[in-house]
């Protein structure tokens, strides 16, 4: 088993190359069959490894010799441990079903585009699993920049529109300036660490005392990646707009994996910012001014994905606070509890969407309860799990990033359940404006109106399962003693960090008593949200709402400050240094001396009284010359 | 012997070629294709031979013959293992110029193929002289048909565009050739002895201020040839108004040997004025790099794009150069081969598109994939390499660049790292505008080639359709796309093959 690692990525390979390759010459339903085969074959091989990790074991499998330079060698090799293999389970897991959902979803496609479609899917998988198999951080970085470019792919699927399309050029170079940070972090690196390789960083990390220079500068510029790749202030803006591409890959992409790769990351590199407080502090504000600023936004969308894409930004949010107050393993616990229920709601929406043929405004939909059953259900679902209500999941690992915010300072606490009772009340309006009161479609919509096939309602099905109970492997000490099952897991993989830092414990009481805060104001959010949607929709936002209606006018402040600006200085080279200084010294000496020959041709004029007369002046001049040097 | 080969092989397939142009006018192009051909294989058994590089301070190949004893000059060729990987390219790319330009080229078939051979001949000549008055000839050699090139098979602003090329490459010739003049006496004046050897040369000692303008002519030389900023400007008309493998040519091969001759010549001759000029070399170079995305940005014309990338990319080669660190320096051998692959690709795809659109305006392209998904993928996958996604060669050249500049100057580092950034804002733009969004030409066959049978490219009312690639025209993009992955997964034996060259100029610029 242990030297099987490259299997799991190397099925989505074969998967991406033979629907690449192949793609104007396979049937619809066998790229299909091969796009999820890949996934399912690869999930398999990641439940194998899980078992054998369980057991406290970590894989090494180098493949070759990548880069060696002098003193630098960076091995293609594989690590997974038990961080990577939680993360293999939920790229593997939700990705086959998402695959299986995308049959049905994409079936009005052309055959070649189909099949474009699946490749590029699974090339995705292929370079996430890249990114949380890589044993060192160039690894992950191959991978951290294959996922930013199977994303542009996915977002400008459709192609010929030109609105997505820059919506894909966003998201690519908005992902493109952190990895910039991610790139100088690696240098810096190689240069404090001599390696990349996780084992020889952490280990050499650990030595250095707390806060210094170096670690403080490595992890803020990978922080800085993260911002990028999990869609944090500054650099959020592209995750909305990103909805342009197939609601599949909004699911996958978008919420469940790739987006997650920042807090992966630092999970990963946990020893370094646990040594680094003042990153653990930008690390946990920027978090929370994410999850607040997003869930503000999303109060006044419209669009249905749109409300999930600003959810997905404020949850990734509350991940980066986990982190920020060395909460790692509820970080985690978040981030696979968020791939349920947001993957679920992502394709609940996608449900919706196919049977309001490509309706995406909620002040177009209405009362759906009674026609999409099971879309119904499991959204309701999704969003119960999401807004935090126990049993179910969202509540478990919310919880679990409170608790440690409120150990490290309490007013982070407070605006983090302000937060929570806004999702509740923004997943709430959704869920009544989309299924409950009147349908408020055009009637040719509504008869037309029915429930997704089963290659979309059984993944639907198997997702709300999961964020049902997916908390229940996480339960808090408070509750049930030693229940929390995936602390015990990812133990070895958070040692070093809980060594080194001081713990805050909190009373018991303390807790029951914050838990209770939190589900009270969710609770009462949710329901307050949902008697009042149901019975009147909100059709358009006034005074201050149309400020979050149009996102807080973010987008035009970039565009003002960065885009037109870059534009206006390529401009200006082009015009001014360009044509109007180079291209004219350059073209004005040509004409000096072509101008400077023509004035000379006169000496040449082939007249011997002339050249004669010009001579003895000549002459003339250099004896006067002579003379005065000569004095 | 093989060297030779080579040489005379382009020599004498140029001069068939002429010659052929008389008696059938088909043969030229199978004349110049086996000529080409043959030298691949040749450099390919040699690099099967030599890959390992030479144990330090030897040469592979070491050959050496009296020329014109009068004048002290020999015909002196030398292989080690950077002039290997180089050669590689240049023979690589050699066959693929002559396929680019199987259809392209009408008129005067002969004298282009003569010339394009030559070139080619030039350029394997500079890579392999090591007797700087040979060094020199071939880099004329190299010039003058590239000259012919852009002045007869250019597009409409030709004689323009071939007349900067010349003077601005000209210009810095002869100012190398008055360094390497007073490189030869002021060695006789030290030893007695008249020599153009490199090899003797490397041991002249000169005074500061003597190495100083001595270096600098061959440095104006290489980087007029490089192009640095601000002596780029002859380089986006010349590639813009080359035919295909003109600009393939130019971009692929001709400013490597401005590289080459930093490497070779410039940091191995005047180790101590080098590190001199070092901070400000580096400052040129990222002032290129963001100064050429900048302008990237800025273009319509597609060629004239490309040719802002490429001195953008160039810029690298500078900031690599002088941070004198082996990892920088593997990075500036892989940026050459590379930066050759993927521009040239760039460029045969241009080639194509204007066959097809007659236009290279990319304002008058756009959704192109619909009509040609096949070119699409290819192009996507170049515009990525281009912008330096891992798993493609130029991020492995980038990345150890940037590594060992890194531990020299930070700044200027992070400062170019931003132009990794524009990398990517100029690379997708252009793939927006040419292959995404509305389709605003017709396009007459939506499938690839494979399908097309009885629809050949070039027939007569195709004049502004969209068709895929023929088969001629993948295999030379397939043959670039995969010599660049396969550059990205496992650059380890390039590495390798140059390893030795590497130490030794690490031995010498190290104080």
């Amino acid at each position: 088993m242990n030297q099987l690692v490259y299997l799991v990525p190397l099925f989505p390979l074969i998967g991406f190359l033979l629907n690449g390759v192949f793609r104007n010459y396979l049937p619809k339903n066998l790229s299909g069959l091969i796009g999820s085969g890949a996934i399912l074959v690869s999930f398999v091989i990641s439940v194998l490894l899980f078992i054998e990790v369980k057991n406290g074991l970590v894989i090494n499998q180098t493949l070759f010799d990548f880069i060696s330079v002098g003193e630098l060698s960076v091995p293609f090799a594989f690590q997974v441990d038990q961080l990577s293999s939680i993360f293999l389970l939920i790229i593997t897991g939700v990705g086959f079903l998402i695959h299986l959902y995308s049959t049905a979803y994409m079936h009005e496609e052309r055959a070649p585009h189909f099949a474009r479609y699946f490749a590029y899917l699974n090339l995705f998988v292929f370079s996430m699993l890249l990114l949380v198999l890589g044993s060192n951080f160039v690894i992950m970085f191959i991978g951290w920049e294959g996922v930013g470019l199977c994303s542009y792919l996915l977002i400008g699927y459709w192609f010929k529109n030109d609105s997505y399309n820059n919506a894909a050029k966003k998201a690519f170079i908005m992902n493109r300036i952190g990895d910039f940070g991610f790139l100088i972090a690696i240098f810096w690196m190689i240069l404090v660490f001599g390696s990349t390789n996780f084992a020889d960083v952490f280990s050499k990390a650990a030595t250095m005392p707390v806060g210094a220079a170096a670690l403080t500068g490595i992890t803020l510029l990978l922080f800085l990646g993260a911002t990028g790749k999990s869609a944090q202030i500054p650099l959020y803006t592209w995750l909305p707009d990103a909805m342009a591409g197939p609601t599949p890959v909004s699911a996958l992409i978008h919420a469940a994996t790739m987006v997650t790769a920042g807090i992966y990351m630092i999970a990963r590199s946990n020893v370094m910012y646990t040594l680094a407080p003042v990153t653990q502090t930008v690390v946990a504000i920027i978090g929370l001014a994410t999850a607040i600023l997003a869930a503000t936004i999303a109060l006044r969308q419209f669009d249905i994905k749109k409300v999930l894409a600003y959810s997905t930004v404020s949850q990734l949010g509350y991940m980066f606070v986990g982190l920020g107050v060395g909460a790692y393993t509820g970080a985690v616990f978040h981030v696979m509890t968020h791939a349920f229920f947001k993957a679920l709601l992502f394709l609940g929406a996608g449900s919706v969407i196919h049977a309001m043929h490509h309706e995406q405004d909620i002040r177009n939909m209405g009362g759906l309860k009674k026609h999409l059953p099971i879309t119904h259900i499991t959204f309701l679902i999704g969003c119960i799990a999401i807004a935090g209500i126990p049993p179910l999941s969202g509540f478990f690992s919310k919880d679990e990033i409170l608790a440690g915010a409120w150990s490290v300072n309490k007013i982070y606490w407070v605006i983090g359940v302000i937060g929570a009772m806004m999702t509740a009340w923004y997943m709430f309006r959704l869920y009544a404006t989309t299924f409950l009161g009147k349908f408020r479609g055009t009637p040719e919509q509504e008869h037309h109106l029915h429930e997704s096939p089963a290659a979309i309602t059984i993944p639907l099905i198997i997702l709300a399962i999961l964020s049902f109970v997916g908390g229940w492997i996480g339960i808090p000490e408070v509750i049930l003693p030693d229940a929390h099952a995936l602390e015990h897991f990812l133990a070895p993989v958070f040692a070093k960090s809980n060594e080194l830092k001081q713990a805050h414990h909190i009373e018991h009481s303390t807790e029951l008593m914050l838990m209770t805060v939190s589900v009270a104001g969710a609770l009462i959010a949710a329901i307050i949200a949902w008697i009042k949607y149901s019975r009147k929709t909100d059709m358009e936002s006034r005074g201050f709402g149309k400020v979050l209606e149009n996102k807080w006018y973010v987008d035009e402040l970039y565009d003002k400050i960065i885009v037109r600006p870059l534009y206006a200085t390529g401009k200006f080279f082009n015009r001014q240094v360009e044509k109007n200084l180079i291209d004219w010294l350059v073209n004005g000496i040509g004409k000096l001396v072509h101008y400077g020959s023509r004035q000379m041709r006169w000496m040449q004029s082939g007249q011997v009284g002339s050249y004669v007369l010009l001579m003895v002046l000549g002459m003339l001049v250099f004896f006067v010359l002579q003379f005065f040097i000569k004095k | 012997m093989t060297l030779i080969w080579i040489i005379a092989i382009f020599f004498a397939g140029g001069l068939l070629c002429w010659a052929a142009q008389f008696v059938n006018r088909v043969l030229i192009k199978w004349i110049a294709l086996i000529a080409a051909v043959a030298n691949l294989a040749l450099v390919g058994a040699a690099y099967a031979e030599y890959r390992n590089g030479s144990a330090p301070g030897d040469w592979l190949i070491d050959y050496t013959v009296n020329w014109i004893p009068s004048f002290a000059i020999k015909f002196h060729i030398a292989l080690d293992g950077l002039s290997l990987v180089l050669l590689l390219l240049t023979a690589f790319l050699g066959v693929l110029a002559v396929l680019c330009s199987w259809k392209e080229i009408k008129e005067r078939v002969g004298f282009y193929y003569f010339n394009l051979l030559w070139t080619l001949a030039g350029i394997t000549g500079v890579f392999v002289a090591m007797d700087l008055f040979l060094f020199y000839f071939f880099w004329e050699v190299m010039i003058v048909p590239m000259y012919f090139l852009i002045a007869i098979w250019g597009d409409s602003n030709r004689r323009y565009a071939s007349y900067k090329f010349f003077i601005f490459t000209q210009a810095g010739g002869l100012l190398m050739l008055v360094s390497i003049l007073a490189l030869f006496f002021i060695n006789h004046a030290n030893t007695g002895n008249y020599t153009f050897d490199f090899f003797e040369l490397q041991n002249i000692t000169l005074s500061v201020a003597e190495g100083r303008w001595i270096m600098l002519g061959f440095l104006v030389a290489f980087v007029i040839k490089l192009p640095a900023v601000p002596f780029h400007s002859w380089l986006p008309d010349a590639h813009s108004e080359a035919p295909t493998a003109g600009s393939l040519i130019l971009a692929g091969l001709l400013l490597k040997t401005g590289a080459y001759g930093i490497m070779r010549f410039v940091i191995t001759l005047f180790p101590q004025n080098s590190a001199e000029i070092a901070q400000w070399a580096m400052l040129v170079g990222v002032i290129g790099i963001i100064y050429g995305a900048m302008l990237a940005f800025a273009q319509n014309d597609l060629k004239r794009f490309i040719a802002y990338t490429s001195v953008s990319h160039m810029g690298f080669i500078l900031l690599g150069v002088y941070s004198f660190r082996e990892m920088a320096f593997d990075g500036v051998v892989m940026q050459m081969l590379t930066h050759g692959i993927s521009t040239g690709a760039l460029f045969a795809m241009a080639g194509m598109i204007k066959e097809r659109l007659h236009t290279r305006e990319m304002g008058n392209m756009g959704g192109l994939w619909t009509g040609m998904p096949l070119m699409g993928g290819l192009a996507l996958l170049f515009a990525m390499a281009s912008l330096g996604l891992p798993m493609m060669g130029n991020f492995i050249a980038e990345f150890l660049i940037l590594v060992g500049a890194y531990e020299v100057n930070p700044t200027l580092t992070i400062i170019a790292s931003i132009g990794l950034v524009f990398a990517a804002l100029y690379s997708l733009r252009m793939m927006q505008r040419v292959f995404f969004g509305p389709r605003t030409t017709p396009d007459r066959h939506p499938e690839p080639f494979l399908r097309q049978g009885e629809l050949r490219e070039g027939s007569a009312h195709s004049a502004s359709a969209v068709y895929d690639l023929s088969a001629r025209e993948f295999t030379i993009l397939i043959s670039l796309s995969v010599a660049i992955v396969i550059l990205g997964l496992f650059p380890q034996p390039v590495l390798d093959s140059v390893n030795t060259v590497v130490q030794s100029l690490i031995q010498k610029n190290t104080p």
